[in-house]
C-alpha cells in the first residue's frame, strides 16, 4: 500500500509490537501526529509535559518490559529536550527509540527555525543514529533501530526525520517484528579455564548486575551459587534481578551496599561476575579493590571486559547460554568455612543495622514493603531517597526497580514510572525526595490527566540530602546550596494538579496514608516530613576501599 | 611509548568519519595518525589509525570500535607483515647559497622536488612514519614554510586481506 512518510513511522511503530508511545507535538512532526491521531485506536500515545518526562517515560516502559520504549519529538528543542532522557537509557543499557521530526531536507544545514543537528549532539549517547534521506528508507531504518536497540548489549536510537520524507509517499509492505541478533555463549575454550578457575575456588563470591536481568539467567544464576555454594551479591542495576528474600542474596554492595554484601566481595577469592562493569562507585580505589580473589567476567560486551579492572577470565558472550555451558563442568561444592564467615558478616551488618523508631527512612519504605508485596514497580529519582531505596525495598520479581544508575538523573522517576505502570498495568510507586521531584513534577500533570494509579512517595527533608551528607563528611559541614528552604506546599501542589495527596509525619499517619494510596485512581502523593541530618550508610567514600567503609556517623 | 596500528573497513557513509573520531575523543584514546581514503569497494572506506599504547588500549580500542554499527572488519598491521606508507610535502625557503644543501639531503631521504621557484622548495616524500620525522628533523636547519603528511597507510604483504581475516577472526 502507498502511504507518506509519517503513515509509514506509524505503521512500523505497530508492526514491531509497540502499543504505547511517548511525546510531545510540534511543527516538524506535525505530520507524525496526523498519523497518530489517524492510527489512535491501534497506538496509543500518551502526551507528556515535557520531552524529557515523555523520554523517561518511553525508558521506564522498556525497564519494565525488556521491549523497546519509544519517545517522539520535534525538531529543535523538542529534540533537545530528549537529551538527558537518551543519555540516562545509555548509560543503563534500556533499549529505547526516539524519533525526531527536522526541518525538511532541503533547508537542513542552514539553520532553519528550530534546525538542530541532533544526530550530531547524540552521537556519544546512542548506539547509533539516522538522518532519514527517503521515504523508501524509513520502514527499514525504523526496524533497523528496533534491531539495534535490542540487540547484545542493549541501548538508546535515535532516528531523525526531515519533514519532507515524513510527506513523500511510497510503498510500505508489514514486515513482522525485528527480533534481537542471535546470542552467542563465550568460547568453549575460555568457559573450560573460567570451570577450572572456579572449581579450585574456597570462598567464591557471585556478582551480578543489569546484564542478568537482560539475559534472563536469572534461573542459571540461582544454580550457579547453589552448585558451588556461593553467596550471591549484586550491583544497584541489578536490584530486583533475584527475589531480594533468597537466602545466598546478600543485597547489593558499592558505596552504599550492605556491609555483608561488599564485605564478602572483598574477602572472596573468586569473583564471577556477571553483566556488570565494575563502575567506579562498585570498586572504589580499583588499586586496592579485591585484591585477594580472581574475577571471572562474563559480559555480552567484549569492551566491559578489559575496561575497568583486569579479569583472570574474560568471557564475551550472552549470560544464559555461557552459565549453561559452565554449569556442567563445575564441581558440586560446600565452603562450610566461608558460609560461617558469610553469616558472621550478616550478623555484624544486622548487629549495625538502624532499629531507631520513628519517621526514619527505614521504616518509612518498610511501610511501603507491607503494600508492595515485592510485586509491584518501585521507581525512584536520585540521591539518598533513591539508595535507601536500593536498600530496603524488597522485589520477588524481576524489572521492577526502576531506577536511574549510571547517569544518575534527578528528575528520571516521575516519567519512569508513569511509563512503568502503562507497561506493567501495575500499580506503581515512586519514591522521591524534594530535591529531584521539583525537577520534573510537571509530569503530575500526564498522570492525573492519563488517571495513571501512582504513589508517590516523597520523602521531604528540605534539604538536597546526598550533597548535603558530603559536604557534612567531607566539606566542614559548608553546606553550600544544598538547604532548600522553600515554601513549596506538596500536597496544595498535587491538589492544583489534579490529584489528591497528604503530608504524614509519624508512622501511623503513613500507614493510613498508604491505604488510601493504594486505592486511588489515579496519582497520590504522600510528603514524608523526615529529618535533614539523616544519612546514607553504610558509605564507602569515593576513592576509598573497603578497609575505609563508614558505618556510623557522630556519637 | 609503545603504539599500534590498524585497518578499520567502515561502511561508506555520509558522517562516518564523525562518528569514529567522536568515540576516540569521548573515550580518550590518544591517536597519533589518521588517514581515511577509498578502497577497492564503493560501500567501503578504509580509516588506517596509529595509537599510543600497549595490548589493554588495543583491546579496548577494538571493541570500541566494533562496537559502531558502522564498523565492519579490523585488522592490526605489524610492520613485520605489511608495507606502510606515509606521504609528506615541505615547503623550504629557497636562497642561493643553500641550495645544494637542501638538495644533497633531499637526496639522502629519496625525496623529490616537486615545485621549485626562486624563493621556495617543495619537496615530497613517501616513506614510513619515522624516516619521515627523520626528514623534518633534517629540514629544521633550513627555514621551513609549511609541511602536510597523510598519516600513515597500510596493506598486508601477499594475498590477504582484511576481510579475510576477519572472517578467520
Amino acid at each position: 500500500m502507498r502511504l507518506s512518510g509519517a503513515d509509514i513511522i506509524v505503521r512500523t511503530i505497530i508492526e514491531q509490537g509497540t502499543k504505547t508511545v511517548f511525546g510531545y507535538p510540534g511543527g516538524q512532526i506535525i505530520n507524525v501526529y496526523d498519523s497518530l491521531y489517524k492510527y489512535q485506536d491501534e497506538l496509543r500515545h500518551v502526551l507528556c509535559a515535557h520531552e524529557q518526562g515523555a523520554a523517561h517515560a518511553a525508558d521506564g516502559y522498556a525497564r519494565a518490559t525488556g521491549e523497546v520504549g519509544v519517545v517522539i519529538a520535534t525538531s529543535g528543542p523538542g529534540a533537545t529536550n530528549l537529551v538527558t532522557g537518551i543519555a540516562t537509557a545509555y548509560l543503563d543499557s534500556v533499549p529505547l527509540v526516539a524519533i525526531t521530526g527536522n526541518v525538511p531536507s532541503y533547508q537542513l544545514g542552514t539553520d532553519s527555525f528550530q534546525e538542530i543537528d541532533i544526530t550530531g549532539i547524540t552521537l556519544p549517547i546512542t548506539k547509533h543514529n539516522y538522518v532519514v534521506g527517503s521515504a523508501e528508507e524509513l520502514a527499514d531504518t525504523i526496524r533497523e533501530a528496533y534491531k539495534l536497540a535490542l540487540s547484545d548489549r542493549p541501548g538508546p536510537v535515535l532516528v531523525d526525520v526531515p519533514k519532507d520524507i515524513q510527506i513523500a509517499q511510497c510503498e510500505y509492505e508489514p514486515l513482522s517484528p525485528v527480533c534481537a541478533d542471535q546470542k552467542k555463549p563465550a568460547k568453549d575454550v575460555r568457559i573450560e579455564q573460567a570451570a577450572a578457575c572456579i572449581n579450585l575456588s574456597h570462598m567464591p563470591y557471585v556478582y551480578f548486575g543489569g546484564g542478568l536481568i537482560n539475559s534472563d539467567a536469572e534461573e542459571e544464576l540461582l544454580d550457579l551459587a547453589e552448585k558451588i555454594d556461593a553467596p550471591i551479591g549484586c550491583s544497584f542495576m541489578g536490584i530486583s534481578g533475584v527475589p531480594t528474600d533468597h537466602p545466598r542474596f546478600l543485597g547489593m554492595q558499592g558505596m552504599h551496599g550492605h556491609y555483608a554484601s561488599s564485605m564478602a566481595m572483598h574477602q572472596a577469592d573468586c569473583i564471577i561476575a556477571l553483566g556488570v562493569r565494575f563502575n567506579d562507585r562498585v570498586t572504589g580505589n580499583r588499586e586496592r579493590f579485591a585484591t585477594r580473589s580472581q574475577i571471572v567476567h562474563i559480559d555480552i560486551d567484549g569492551a566491559e571486559l578489559s575496561k575497568n579492572v583486569s579479569p583472570a577470565h574474560a568471557l564475551r558472550g550472552d549470560l544464559k547460554l555461557t552459565l549453561q555451558k559452565l554449569l556442567p563442568l563445575l564441581e558440586p561444592k560446600e565452603h562450610p568455612k566461608w558460609q560461617s564467615a558469610i553469616d558472621q558478616l550478616k550478623n555484624d551488618e544486622r548487629w549495625s543495622m538502624d532499629r531507631r523508631d520513628g519517621m526514619t527512612p527505614r521504616n518509612v519504605l518498610l511501610a511501603l514493603n507491607r503494600y508492595t508485596g515485592g510485586k509491584l514497580p518501585v521507581a525512584t529519582d536520585v540521591g539518598q531517597h533513591q539508595m535507601w531505596a536500593a536498600q530496603t525495598c524488597v522485589f520477588s520479581e524481576k524489572r521492577r526497580f526502576i531506577s536511574s544508575g549510571g547517569l544518575g538523573t534527578m528528575g528520571f522517576g516521575m516519567g519512569a514510572a508513569m511509563g512503568a505502570q502503562l507497561a506493567t498495568g501495575q500499580r506503581t510507586v515512586l519514591v522521591t525526595g524534594d530535591g529531584s521531584f521539583g525537577m520534573c513534577l510537571n509530569e503530575l500533570a500526564t498522570a492525573v490527566h492519563e488517571r495513571i494509579p501512582l504513589v508517590i512517595l516523597l520523602l521531604n527533608n528540605g534539604v538536597l540530602g546526598m550533597v548535603r551528607q558530603w559536604q557534612t563528611l567531607f566539606f566542614d559541614k559548608h553546606y553550600s546550596n544544598t538547604v532548600l528552604d522553600r515554601a513549596t506546599d506538596f500536597v496544595a501542589l498535587s491538589k492544583a494538579f489534579g490529584a489528591d495527596g497528604v503530608r504524614v509525619t509519624d508512622l501511623d499517619g503513613l500507614d493510613s496514608a498508604l491505604s488510601t494510596a493504594f486505592k486511588s485512581d489515579g496519582p497520590y502523593l504522600i510528603e514524608c516530613i523526615i529529618d535533614k541530618d539523616e544519612f546514607v550508610l553504610p558509605m564507602l567514600p569515593p576513592g576509598g576501599s573497603m578497609d575505609d567503609i563508614i558505618t556510623k556517623v557522630g556519637g | 611509548m609503545n603504539s599500534f596500528t590498524l585497518a578499520v573497513l567502515v561502511r561508506n557513509q555520509f558522517g562516518v568519519l564523525n562518528r569514529v573520531t567522536s568515540m576516540f575523543r569521548r573515550r580518550r584514546f590518544n591517536i597519533t595518525s589518521l588517514s581515511v581514503s577509498v578502497t577497492e569497494s564503493d560501500v567501503k572506506s578504509r580509516i588506517t589509525i596509529t595509537a599510543d599504547g600497549g595490548g589493554r588500549e588495543k583491546d579496548q580500542l577494538i571493541d570500541q570500535l566494533y562496537k559502531l554499527p558502522v564498523v565492519v572488519s579490523i585488522a592490526e598491521i605489524k610492520a613485520e607483515d605489511c608495507v606502510l606508507a606515509e606521504l609528506l610535502l615541505l615547503k623550504v625557503q629557497n636562497k642561493p647559497e643553500l641550495r645544494s644543501d637542501i638538495h644533497a639531503a633531499a637526496e639522502a631521504f629519496g625525496a623529490k622536488i616537486v615545485d621549485y621557484t626562486r624563493d621556495s622548495v617543495v619537496l615530497q616524500m613517501v616513506g614510513n612514519a619515522r624516516n619521515i620525522d627523520a626528514f623534518i628533523e633534517v629540514m629544521q636547519d633550513y627555514t621551513v614554510l609549511e609541511i602536510c603528511r597523510t598519516g600513515v597507510i597500510s596493506l598486508e604483504r601477499g594475498a590477504m586481506t582484511i576481510e579475510k581475516k576477519a572472517e578467520i577472526y
